[in-house]
């Protein structure tokens, strides 16, 4: 997994709530048996009509909008556990997903990519929105040491919450199948415990 | 102080604590899908790994298959790839796999309860966010991604945050012809798709202790919708009689043991719930969606909110789910127009939603304009359905049934609803282009989709 330290970058803003996976990935992509090529499929049908066409009104055929942020509405990732929108995202060139609300098995997904889920308050979100539409050269930095956000353009700055564990595999590109083979041995207890 | 449920299963799978960090959780049950699964197969390829108990998982194609002419090799050459893939994944790493055309073949969450693969006190998880099925015969089980999928096949365990515990109690009697997919679509209008995010769910009271085992499985399988890690429901009489003669049930002396064990499996009356939520059975009414996610959801009788209703914040995303919709804010739902209706899926496709759903028809004729398709979860449903004579109602009525899989739920294969069309689906999703690219999901109970087949336009099926 790559490793995550601090990132500052422009921002791609997608004010809508409770985006789901399907939205991020439609099931028809799903019958690849490698996890390469699913970015350019992300949001799909909102990105191309039914001849294949850019949408020009969709965030991410609007040349004024780019960088490795996606700033997104509440409950972003709700509805099925498909890691192909975890692939989807990091293979379109996002490291960092921020929204007020994730859901669960999508935050994992992420985290299991290299991909960073930042949750901010209603009122950061906001201003972040605000910001980018006001000026879309603006950044985020991301500094995932400290655990900061920052909205440049207004010097306002938020904690945010990971875990030590998980915080630690981002920084040194660990994953968790390294650390559960570690374990084999309490592994085997458990089996022997439980027959 | 006493104990939830969940925290009697969590606690007994705990293998090790991470300093600051997740659970490590032994799993007792992995069940696995075409979909989901090629890549974690290869990984364990790429870091040369054995699969450490393979004894513990089950494979079947569900997602991504046909369902007419299942005999035949799968015309589209991706989609038969990535179901051969799985026939042969299975056989390098020895797991036991019911392809297809196996007569144990069908939807993963129909055919694991169906043949005692789920019992109470597992853990239980799959690539699939409806794991949370299993959660109806008093199991913790939840969905898990690819990443997790090959850590579950390298180490019989995951890493996971302990979920905070929640207490949905209804409380009082369902009224006529309201079904456990309408507790569950009333539930999710009521906290919203996220409003279970970061917990796990105990359904208790007198409406759930009524419910069949399998209203219980549609009730647990949408826990998902609402956000949370998984659903259970304490197992009891219900559980255990549902269980008792299934093909991988425990039998004679196991039983009695494995019965002793299940008969702790209840909330201790002093548990505490980080969250209650308690409901009345008599609110309940059969329930219709009219947006694009599973929380945009009304009785039927009633109409979409107006404007007013919504949240400012919350209004473009309103507005843009009713445009896909082609609804207005205020309207009413009955006699809204219907072109399509799917019976199946994990959610509704057992032999009990088939049951309702002939019941319905008998006697009637299916409306001209509707296209029907009726999805056995299984061939063992299937089987039942031609046992019991549903077949011969059914095709009276003017429909027939398709072969077992996942089919419109998430429109993988071929079963595409059309763009701008209307489908009344017993699914579980209702989001854009969720039934193929375009298409307009209502979802609904079997009875209301029965009742939609019939008359070409949402109906109250009390009516």
């Amino acid at each position: 997994m790559e490793k995550f330290n601090t990132l500052t970058s422009r921002v791609v803003p997608l004010p809508i709530e409770n985006v789901d996976t399907d939205q991020i990935i439609p099931a028809r992509f799903l019958k690849a048996t490698s996890k390469e090529g699913f970015g350019d499929n992300l949001f799909r049908d909102w990105r191309y009509d039914k001849n294949d066409a850019p949408i020009s009104s969709f965030i991410l055929n609007d040349s004024t909008y780019s960088g490795s942020i996606l700033v997104a509405g509440k409950n972003f990732g709700s509805g099925s556990s498909r890691e192909h929108a975890a692939w989807a995202i990091a293979g379109y060139g996002f490291r960092v997903v921020v929204s007020s609300f994730f859901a669960d098995i999508f935050k994992n997904n992420a985290l299991n990519n290299g991909v960073l889920p930042v949750v901010v308050s209603e009122t950061f979100l906001a201003e972040v929105f605000e910001t980018v539409k006001n000026d879309p050269q603006a950044t985020l930095t991301v500094d995932l040491e400290n655990q900061r956000i920052t909205n440049n353009a207004r010097a306002a700055s938020e904690s945010f919450e990971i875990n030590a564990y998980k915080k630690n595999c981002l920084l040194n590109g660990f994953d968790d199948i390294d650390f559960l083979l570690s374990n084999k041995d309490k592994i085997e207890a458990w089996e022997k415990q439980h027959g | 102080m006493g104990k939830t449920l969940f925290d009697k299963i969590w606690d007994k799978h705990v293998v090790a604590h991470v300093e600051n960090g997740p659970t490590q959780l032994y799993i007792d049950r992995h069940y696995c899908h075409e979909v989901t699964s090629p890549q974690a197969f290869q990984g364990l390829r790429n870091r040369n790994l054995k699969v450490h108990r393979p004894d513990k998982t089950y494979c079947m194609p569900d997602h991504n298959i046909p369902t007419l002419n299942q005999s035949s090799p799968i015309a589209d050459l991706i989609s038969r790839n990535q179901v051969d893939t799985l026939t042969k994944n299975a056989a390098e790493f020895g797991l036991t796999h019911f392809g297809l055309g196996d007569p144990k073949n069908g939807v993963i969450h129909v055919v694991g309860p169906e043949n005692g693969l789920t019992l109470p006190g597992m853990t239980i998880v799959c690539g699939d966010s409806h794991t949370s099925t299993h959660g109806a015969l008093g199991a913790i089980a939840f969905g898990i991604g690819t990443s997790e999928v090959e850590m579950v096949l390298a180490s019989q365990c995951i890493l996971q945050t302990k979920p905070k515990r929640m207490r949905i109690q209804i409380n009082g009697t369902l009224g006529k012809d309201v079904l456990s997919k309408d507790i569950a679509l009333y539930i999710i209008s009521q906290l919203t798709t996220g409003g279970a995010t970061g917990y796990f769910v105990e359904y208790a009271g007198d409406a759930i202790r009524d419910l069949t085992m399998e209203a219980r499985l549609t009730l647990c399988n949408l826990s998902i919708e609402m956000g949370a890690r998984g659903g259970l429901v304490a197992p009891d009489q219900t559980t255990f009689d549902y269980i008792k003669g299934r093909a991988y049930a425990p039998k004679g002396d196991a039983w009695d043991a494995a019965m002793a064990e299940w008969k702790q499996l209840y909330s201790d009356e002093d548990a505490v719930f980080d969250k209650d939520v308690v409901l009345n059975a008599e609110d309940i009414e059969p329930m219709v969606t009219y947006g694009t996610n599973p929380g945009m959801g009304t009785g039927i009788s009633g109409s979409i909110p107006t404007l007013e209703e919504i949240p400012e914040s919350s209004r473009l995303s309103f507005l843009k789910s009713l445009d896909y919709m082609g609804y207005k804010p205020g309207e009413k739902m009955l006699g809204k127009p219907v072109d399509y209706v799917f019976l199946g899926s994990c959610t509704n496709g057992r032999i009990e939603d088939f049951r309702l759903f002939a019941s319905y028809v008998k006697g009637k004729k299916k409306a001209e304009n509707v296209v029907a398709w009726l999805v056995p979860g299984s061939w063992s449903v299937e089987a039942q359905c031609r046992k019991e004579g549903l077949i011969e109602i059914l095709e009276e009525a003017g429909f027939q049934l398709r072969q077992p899989g996942c089919s419109a739920c998430l429109a993988m294969n071929d079963d595409k609803v059309p763009a701008g069309k209307y489908a009344v689906s017993t699914s579980n999703r209702n989001f854009e282009g969720r039934q193929g690219p375009g298409a307009r999901t209502i979802l609904a109970g079997p009875l209301v989709a029965a009742a939609a087949a019939v008359n070409g336009c949402i109906t109250d099926p009390r009516d």
